[in-house]
């Protein structure tokens, strides 16, 4: 730690915030993975959480996800949302007894003392009802503000979590707003750097906020975006019954629970974007997601009978 | 006499729940005690966010012993015989059991079973795990590697040990062993997670106590409050403030922390120009903070006070630094949906109203204020308010809940609208209509008085009411989903307490008509002469209020053409929302102390619709009742009525046609004509005072009828030998019976 860099310092950088919490996290013997390439509106999207928190096998992974909520967008106006952010999120199956230290001990990773901090676990229960997931658990505050989620997942894709997977999720960029003390989310630094090599977050994202919201309320092609949607509805489906064991042999394996689980993420995504746009009625909102929740559903359930999903080879 | 300790430590518990688990706790654990025979002297239960403990004080130090004999068989009984009486007396041979004789039986076996009294700790570890497994939660989650089995541990969070220790105060109290799925009890237990996260070992309560306090833990959720409240209170006068009290954000609060600091923060003053509600609103649910008003003006000052759960090592400048930031971001927040907020007048809101659906059968928003409005506007002369006010407060009630501040903070609906409306300058009445139309919100909650608001509170009521009878979504039960029992105890009390007159059948009969879209308020009215037509004939079998399927069934049978149909079933619909009404109103008015069969006795009459006349006329019938004349009265009723009820079975008729006055005239006795005169004039006299709502002027005219009424029983033979006269005497007894009911259904009455 000490040999470190000014400006790897969590406080000062926000790569060096991610970077500290990947180093942490590996050191708990997490696998540590890249973001997911699909759109996703949250870290529990990605597989490793979704799909690996269903079945008997260990598992504990860290990433970086950036998620995609169309709907917060503000044209890079509002100095607190954004329709594009990055979750840190940590996934432990089983969840050990001691989480709730490792999870203060990432705090103090990135510099958070607790002799100083006033931390607090308030109820939070969490359920996606997109996924037909839910847990309960707390929102963790530090001085009044909510700087992560912690979860017992207790059901995924409408299975029961056997056995109980802990999930961490840490809104990074709000996280460091606090560290680096500053008031915009644009302002934070990115880079640690100071001068002309100073890299900040507005900088990186700023155009991006607006373009994407743009076309988030304005232009997204909702022709396109619903035929999307059926399409990846219609595709999750056929991979499904694809993969699905062949009767009269051997391997009770079923082949496609990943690729067909793509088309899930992807429906829900076109749902996000379509939902943005405003052309899905309170009515119709309801049948939207609850047809990504038999998508995920189903996903689950062939999951469950794959390798990963703890089907022996 | 030994003292129970149970700890049961676990990760964060919320804080709504921690209250009734540790009652629960207590309830349970001496529940089975009790039921097993040990008595105890007290018990008291505690929580904190992460433990529930429980001190049961005076517990014997075993359960009583038990003593039994039981008879077996004769001696030289059979060998089998013998073997079962050992198995089941549990004796190993014939010689342990003593014999006894008596004269019929001769010599018999005898076992005489004792069994010590089990000790305290044994049943203890007995029914400890198991109320741990069972334990009541809310909600509940299973955890950790143990999850990989199906039936694992549910508890609140994950549960992490358990201190149980049983013993006198004098000595060091033993540990009851016990496990709950592979969680072994101990006498080891944590302080407060941050100040003294080490492990502590407990003896018994009255060390447990002190030990954990010195360890940064009050176990007592109500000295925390009083801590809370106590430095709170300290903090605002040192500045010259005083606290605004909020107990329910005090209980939460009590609930986060295991030792409660309180600090001391501040915003711009700037924020200030919000609504004192939305900035208390903002602190209190985002921040869970208290607001704190200048003692002098009672004005909101730019002051909050958190609770931490830390003796900070900087004095907590850290933690009120970083609470600030996070009120300041939340009153920016705020500040900028009060602002743009004003930008739109509430008007131009209506258009996004349809975006909201009530119900999915009962349309969106905007279609349920286009109705609210209309029946405001109906409503007005009868409450007494302008109609047009009326009408234009109804159609702005909800247009605040498309505002940003109501989206973020939906307890701030019609407040919000109200400041909305003052500032784009409406009367004042329609702005305050505006907030108060949503009440009363209770029994206890205060009842609007401004016509405007009247006439909106109750507009906003009957439409949600007739909405849902309309699509047959009636409360069952404890199922109230649309707090429809709060809306007609809101209508019986608006009515009631502002002195109103409203007939009921006729206020429901348009908005019932409106509702089914194809229903005309003429077909609607038909519809209501046609099952009145009904009533006599089809209804008669059916006691006074003939219930929604009865009536739907007998439109079905009578094969009613469908164009009218719908409009019978919507009356019939009507009829039963009256009932409903009924039965709130003699909920409401026996919590009032009335009594129920006064009420009963009143609504047995037919065409009782009007909610204040209803109450009026159960008073003055009280009142008389109380008189001599109206006792005596009761008694002449009662008498004629048996009569009449049981000559009436006898001759297989009714006399239900009025008395002829020639027979009175020309046969009658002197008793018996009095008693046709006064009759006459007494029935017309009080329906006459009913018709003017004089109930008192009623009871007076019916009193008259006492001393006729007496006078008759005592000198006239009912059963006359002369048939025409006999029944000409019960047609008689028959208008006394007719008389009562101008003011009530004497039938009811008790006592």
């Amino acid at each position: 730690m000490t040999s470190e860099p000014a400006h790897m310092n969590p406080a000062r950088s926000f790569q060096g915030l991610i970077l500290t919490l990947q180093r942490y996290w590996a050191e708990q013997g997490c696998v540590i993975l890249q973001p997911y390439d699909m759109e996703v509106g949250a870290g529990t999207f990605h597989p490793a959480t979704t799909l690996r928190a269903l079945g008997p096998k260990s598992w504990r992974a860290a990433y970086v996800q950036p998620s995609r909520r169309p709907k917060d967008g503000r044209y890079g106006e509002n100095p607190n949302r954004l329709q594009h952010y990055y979750q840190f999120q940590v996934i432990l199956k089983p969840n050990p007894p001691n989480l709730q230290e490792l999870y203060l001990g990432s705090l103090k990773a990135i510099g958070i003392d607790t002799a100083l901090h006033d931390i607090r676990f308030v109820e939070d229960d969490w359920e996606s009802p997109t996924l037909g997931a839910w847990g309960l658990g707390w929102e963790c505050w530090c001085d009044g503000m909510e700087v992560s989620q912690f979860t017992y997942f207790q059901q995924v894709a409408g299975f029961e979590c056997s056995p109980v997977a802990g999930e961490l999720t840490y809104g990074l960029e709000r996280l460091a707003m606090y560290l680096q003390g500053v008031e915009s989310i644009y302002d934070l630094n990115f880079n640690g750097l100071e001068g002309v090599e100073k890299v900040t977050y507005g900088d990186v994202f700023l155009q991006a906020e607006q373009e994407y919201s743009r076309h988030n309320f304005e232009h997204a092609d909702t022709e396109m975006l619903f035929r999307h949607f059926r399409d990846a509805e219609a595709a999750c489906r056929k991979y499904l019954e694809a993969g699905e064991p062949k009767p009269g042999t051997n391997d009770n394996r079923h082949l496609m629970a990943l690729p067909a689980y793509d088309q899930c993420i992807k429906a829900s995504h076109m749902f996000n974007l379509l939902d943005a746009r405003g052309v899905i009625s309170v009515t119709e909102r309801q049948s939207y997601i609850l047809r990504v929740r038999e998508l995920a559903k189903a996903c689950g359930a062939a999951w469950l009978k794959t390798e990963g999903g703890g089907v022996a080879a | 006499m030994p003292d129970l300790l149970l700890e049961l430590f676990s990760e964060e518990i919320p804080a709504r729940m921690q209250r009734r688990a540790a009652e629960d706790l207590k309830k349970l654990v001496t529940d089975a005690l009790v039921e097993r025979g040990f008595l105890y002297e007290g018990a008291r239960a505690f929580a904190t966010p992460r433990r529930l403990a429980l001190h049961v004080a005076g517990l014997p130090v075993k359960g009583q012993d038990v003593r039994e004999e039981r008879k077996g068989p004769r001696v030289g009984s059979p060998e089998a015989a013998i073997q079962g009486f050992l198995k089941g007396a549990g004796l190993a041979s014939i010689e342990q059991a003593k014999i006894e004789s008596d004269p019929k039986k001769g010599e018999f076996y005898v076992a005489v079973i004792e069994k010590p009294g089990r000790s305290t700790p044994d049943v203890l570890a007995e029914i400890l795990p198991t109320i741990i497994k069972s334990f009541p939660w809310p909600k509940s989650m299973r955890w950790g590697a143990a999850s990989r089995e199906s039936g694992s541990l549910r508890w609140v969070r994950p549960l992490h040990s358990i201190v149980c220790t049983f013993g006198p105060e004098t000595e060091d109290p033993e540990v009851v062993r016990f496990d709950v799925d592979g969680i072994g009890s101990g006498d080891v237990t944590k302080g407060h997670r941050f100040l003294a996260p080490d492990e502590v070992r407990v003896k018994r309560f009255d060390d447990y106590a002190p030990t954990l306090e010195r360890a940064k833990v009050v176990i007592d959720t109500d000295r925390r409050k009083d801590m809370i409240l106590h430095d709170a209170k300290d903090l605002a006068f040192a500045q010259g403030l005083e606290l605004v009290e909020d107990e329910g954000l005090l209980e939460e609060v009590a609930g986060l922390v295991e030792w409660p600091v309180v600090l001391m923060g501040s915003f711009d003053e700037a924020f200030l120009d919000i609504p004192p509600e939305v900035i208390r609103t903002t602190i209190r649910a985002n921040q869970k903070c208290f607001v704190l008003r200048d003692s002098a003006t009672g004005k909101l000052a730019n002051k909050f006070l958190l609770t931490s759960n830390l003796i900070a090592s900087d004095g907590g400048k850290t933690i009120v630094g970083g609470n600030e930031r996070v009120v300041r971001a939340r009153l920016s927040d705020a500040n900028f949906f009060w602002k743009t907020d004003q930008q739109v007048k509430l008007e131009d809101r209506l258009e996004k109203l349809k975006s909201i659906v009530f119900h999915e059968k009962l349309g969106t928003q905007y279609e349920r204020v286009e109705r609210i409005a209309a029946l405001s506007k109906e409503l007005a002369p009868i409450v007494g308010a302008d109609p047009e006010l009326a009408e234009r407060a109804a159609r702005l009630a909800k247009a605040d809940l498309v505002t940003e501040m109501v989206g973020e903070f939906p307890e701030l609906q019609g407040l919000m609208g109200r400041y909305y409306a003052t500032l784009q300058g409406e009367h004042a009445s329609v702005a305050a209509a505006i907030e108060e139309h949503y009440k009363p919100l209770g029994p206890s909650d205060r009842v609007p008085t401004d016509p405007v608001s009247v006439a909106v509170a109750l507009a906003d009521k009957i439409d949600t009411l007739v909405g849902f009878w309309a699509i047959d979504e009636k409360p069952t039960g404890s199922k109230d989903p649309y707090a429809l029992r709060r809306a007609a105890l809101g209508v019986i009390r608006l009515a009631l307490e502002n002195n109103l007159k409203l007939p009921l059948i006729s206020l429901l009969a348009k908005p019932f008509a409106r509702d089914a879209k194809d229903v005309l308020f003429e077909e609607f009215m038909q519809a209501k002469k046609l099952v009145e037509a009904i009533d006599d004939s089809a209804i008669a079998g059916l006691v006074n209020h003939p219930t929604l399927p009865d009536l739907e069934s007998i439109f079905r049978q009578r094969q009613l053409g469908n164009s009218e149909s719908l409009a019978r079933i919507m009356y019939v619909r009507a009829l039963d929302l009256l009932s409903f009404f009924a039965d709130r109103l003699k909920v409401y008015l026996r919590d009032q102390g009335a009594r129920h069969d006064l009420i009963d006795a009143v609504f047995s009459l037919e065409g009782q619709d009007d909610l204040l006349m209803i109450v009026r006329r159960v008073e003055a019938l009280g009142r008389f009742l109380d008189t001599e004349d109206g006792k005596n009265l009761l008694a002449g009723y009662r008498r004629a009525a048996n009569i009449l009820r049981i000559e009436e079975k006898k001759d297989g008729r009714a006399y239900n046609e009025a008395p002829d006055l020639q027979i009175v005239n020309d046969q009658g006795q002197i008793e018996e004509k009095a008693l046709a005169v006064v009759l006459d004039g007494a029935k017309r006299e009080a329906a006459a005072a009913v018709e003017a709502e004089d109930f008192e002027g009623a009871m007076r005219a019916l009193s008259r009828l006492r001393q006729p009424v007496d006078a008759f029983f005592d000198k006239v033979t009912v059963n006359a030998e002369d048939p025409a006269l006999r029944a000409n005497r019960l047609r008689l007894l028959n208008s006394i019976r007719e008389a009562t009911r101008t003011v009530a259904d004497f039938s009811r009455i008790e006592g």
